[in-house]
């Protein structure tokens, strides 16, 4: 266990103002110039960048950042400094995964990264917001984003930027592509996203926990449980309330249940963009019959509603459990016949093989995580690295791949549903008597809650004030963290390989953009 | 080939038509009915404002409520109800001539993911769009529908429009979705417009957080002209 102390050791001859710990994370304080080494001394000592903070204090200066880091089996660290101008350096030469979320608090929040790379065209599309920084909290006139032109790298006689997107065929999430191409072959895929942004982060503020979570549980519909459960993790740490057991237990086994259904869409869209029509049609019967088990027991289809700090708001009969449970055996078992006779279909295999490739270093450069860290050899997972609701109670395997490849993703996918499918019987079967709602009184402060969502960690780092009314909520998804990677997958590829190295990675758009 | 018999054997899962019952379980999350006066009447338990007391009646409003069942949890005598013929028109459905077959153009203009999943379900082989004479088309010009989800965002706005100007006449659009129908819970976001209808006119509107696929199939049959309209809007 990491101490003040021993923090004090990992950060070494870095400079360091204090160390403090705070309700589940330890924060330190630091001047601006001391930042790159203190985040260089972590990352040395197994941390890991999770995402940026901006908060517009002015207790001490008009702009508080917090770099939040996290590890295994060790606490999270949030390296925090105060900013006097719109402007400060940026880290993203050192730390590649911060790349994206500087850029995007540049243009929500309208303070610049000095010396980053490719600032610019990020979060704020064709004026969509003239003259004023969305985020901040008064609509003051803000610098206008910087102007900036259309991303290019490619320097070849004959080279274009084309443009995909953002309304797309079909049934399609909005996000633009642009593609940089010579002719046949697809050189470098730009992703612009934001066009669904909400600015959920900045609709929370001001609210009260139980009217925020409406909000938490809207960011992305399809992992709406997770983003409940990290969303009520952070206020009840806040309050240090404790959360009854079977709450708990319930909990694991209603995330594993979303789990299960993400996961199997995933599947299907694969199979959609690679053509296969007929196991994509089974499959997505199944997704119904998971989306009618969730609705039958919770009266949602998409879990909403069920979760609050303290607990859950609806409780879950044993029987009940052990019927959810054998449904969705049944249901997994379906899939399960189905990805077999997949394994022994040459063409279907490769198409996936050898396509999109992610390498294990790279996936750690970008910051990746979920089942896209997973397939490229990286072993990260919240339920097991920074275990919540009772996970270190329960026996579950965290599959991995080392290809990195669309073959690979597909494999950690279907094994993952195995592995929820064993989480959520062993929890139905288990399930402690008892209520399964706290009260939580409203309390000041700032925590951090967490959980695997199905695509991978989600983070909400969440301050109130004393009456405890929400002033300032990030949230970290693992959208925005896969998303930045994809383009890696995607360098020199055929122009018809898109749709299914996207599949692949089974991105929501809704949870990037917020 | 082999896929081609295996999707043989497994028989049809299409649900017969509209025959399944609208209370079998899972398909709908249900929504609350008004309820007379005595028995429920505090509307501040609603946390979208979607409750109202008038008259000594509590009369929810469709196009905000959010199906979070605060109000049935809380214990309050509220009447629910487990239907999906949720669509509303606000004008005409379509002539005769769009009576078997009609094309849509699916525009997500920022929705959560769920009110998408939920159409893209329609288009399994439990819902079987198909067999309806309804298809999803992917350009605007063919398109004689155009269905949007989520509440508009700042950034969707110019491309929503411009879909729709793309689209020949006669043409309907569906807003579907609360998000879609009033903004949702992200009515009060510095980034989103809110009502599809404050941008592009609104034929059908379809209520639900997300609406479940019967409930929005119910809005395209409305506009092909099949269906009689729903509960009559209390507002
Ligand atoms: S379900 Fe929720 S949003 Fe709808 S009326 Fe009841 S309390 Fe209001
Ligand atoms: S109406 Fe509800 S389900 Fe649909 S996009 Fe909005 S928040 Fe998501």
């Amino acid at each position: 266990m990491v101490t003040e102390r021993s923090l004090g050791d990992v950060l070494g001859t870095v400079p360091v103002a204090g160390v403090h710990p705070e309700v589940n994370w330890v924060r330190v304080e630091i001047e601006a110039p001391h930042l790159i080494p203190a985040l260089r001394a972590l990352m040395a000592h197994g941390w890991v960048f999770a995402g940026i903070v901006v908060e517009e204090d002015g207790e001490r200066a008009p702009w508080r950042l917090t770099y939040l880091l996290g590890a295994d089996r060790a606490p999270w660290v949030g390296v925090e400094i105060w900013v006097h101008e719109d402007a400060l350096a940026s880290v993203s030469s050192v730390l590649f995964a911060a790349d994206w979320q500087e850029r995007e608090a540049e243009d929500l929040y309208g303070i610049e990264f000095r010396g980053h790379p490719f600032p610019g065209d990020f979060a704020l599309h064709e004026g969509s917001f003239p003259a004023f920084a969305p985020m901040r909290r008064s609509i003051s006139p803000a610098p206008p984003p910087r102007p900036r032109p259309a991303p290019r790298i490619v320097d070849a006689p004959g080279g274009f930027t084309l443009p995909v997107g953002p309304v797309f065929s079909g049934v399609q999430e909005s996000v633009q592509f642009l593609l940089e191409t010579v002719g046949e072959e697809i050189i470098f895929a730009h992703v612009r996203l934001f066009y669904k942004f909400r600015a959920a982060e900045k609709t929370m503020e001001g609210r009260t926990p139980d009217d925020a979570i409406l909000i938490a549980e809207r960011v992305d519909g399809t992992a709406a449980f997770a983003h409940g459960l990290a969303f009520a993790q952070a206020v009840e740490a806040l309050a240090r309330a404790r959360v009854p057991e079977r709450a708990r237990a319930l909990r694991v086994l209603f995330a594993e249940l979303e789990r299960i259904r993400s996961h199997v869409a995933a599947l299907t869209a694969i199979l959609e963009s690679t053509g296969l029509s007929v196991p994509a049609s089974l499959l997505a019967t199944q997704v119904e019959r998971l989306l009618e088990i969730s609705g039958e027991f919770t009266g949602h289809r998409y879990l909403m509603g069920l979760m609050t700090p303290g607990g859950l708001r609806a409780d879950l009969s044993d029987a009940d459990a052990g019927a959810v449970a054998r449904r969705v055996r049944h249901g997994v078992e379906a899939v399960d016949e189905i990805y077999g006779r997949l394994t022994f279909d040459e063409s279907f295999l490769d198409r996936l093989e050898a396509v999109g490739r992610v390498s294990p270093e790279e996936a750690a450069t970008f910051g990746a995580v979920g089942p896209v860290a997973r397939a490229s050899n990286l072993s990260r997972d919240l339920r097991a690295a920074q275990p919540y609701s009772g996970y270190e109670g329960w026996r579950f395997d965290v599959p991995v791949e080392k290809e990195g490849d669309g073959y690979a993703r597909w494999r950690v996918l279907m094994a993952e549903v195995h592995e929820s499918a064993r989480l959520l019987e062993q929890v139905a079967g288990a399930l402690p008597p008892g209520p399964v709602r706290a009260g939580v009184p409203p309390t000041g402060g700032v925590a951090l809650g967490f959980a695997e969502a199905p695509t991978g960690a989600l983070v909400y780092w969440v301050r109130t004030d004393p009456a405890g009314q929400i002033t300032r909520c990030r949230i970290i998804t693992p959208g925005l963290a896969n998303w930045h990677v994809f383009p890696t997958a995607v360098r020199s590829f055929a122009f018809q390989d898109l749709p299914i190295i996207l599949a692949t990675f089974g991105l929501s758009v809704a949870d990037a953009d917020r | 080939m082999a896929w081609f018999a295996r999707g043989l054997r497994q028989g049809v899962d299409a649900m017969d038509d509209d025959s399944r019952a609208p209370v079998s379980p899972g398909l709908s999350p249900g929504r609350p009915l008004p309820t007379p006066a005595g028995q429920m009447d505090d509307a501040s338990l609603c946390p979208t404002g979607a409750l109202e007391v008038r008259a000594g009646v509590t009369v929810p409003d469709y196009a905000r409520c959010v199906q979070c069942l605060r109000c049935v949890r809380a214990g309050a005598p509220i009447r629910w109800e487990q239907s999906y013929r949720w669509a509303v028109s606000r004008t005409g459905a379509l002539g005769p001539a769009f009576r078997r077959s009609i094309h849509v153009r699916v525009l997500d203009a920022g929705d959560c993911g769920a009110c998408l999943a939920e159409v893209r379900q329609l288009t399994s082989p439990v819902y079987s769009l198909h067999r309806f004479g309804i298809f999803v088309t992917p350009t605007p010009r063919n398109a004689d529908v155009l269905m949007v989800v989520g509440p508009v965002t700042r950034a969707m706005r110019t491309a929503m429009r411009e879909t729709y100007a793309a689209m020949p006449e006669p043409r309907r659009v569906i807003a579907t979705g609360t998000c879609a129908l009033t903004g949702g819970v992200f009515a009060k976001s510095v980034a989103v417009e809110g009502a599809v209808s404050r941008v592009i006119p609104v034929d059908v509107e379809i209520p639900g957080c997300p609406p479940p696929p019967l409930a929005i199939l119910h809005g395209l049959h409305l506009l092909m002209g099949r269906e009689g309209p729903g509960r009559p809007d209390p507002r």
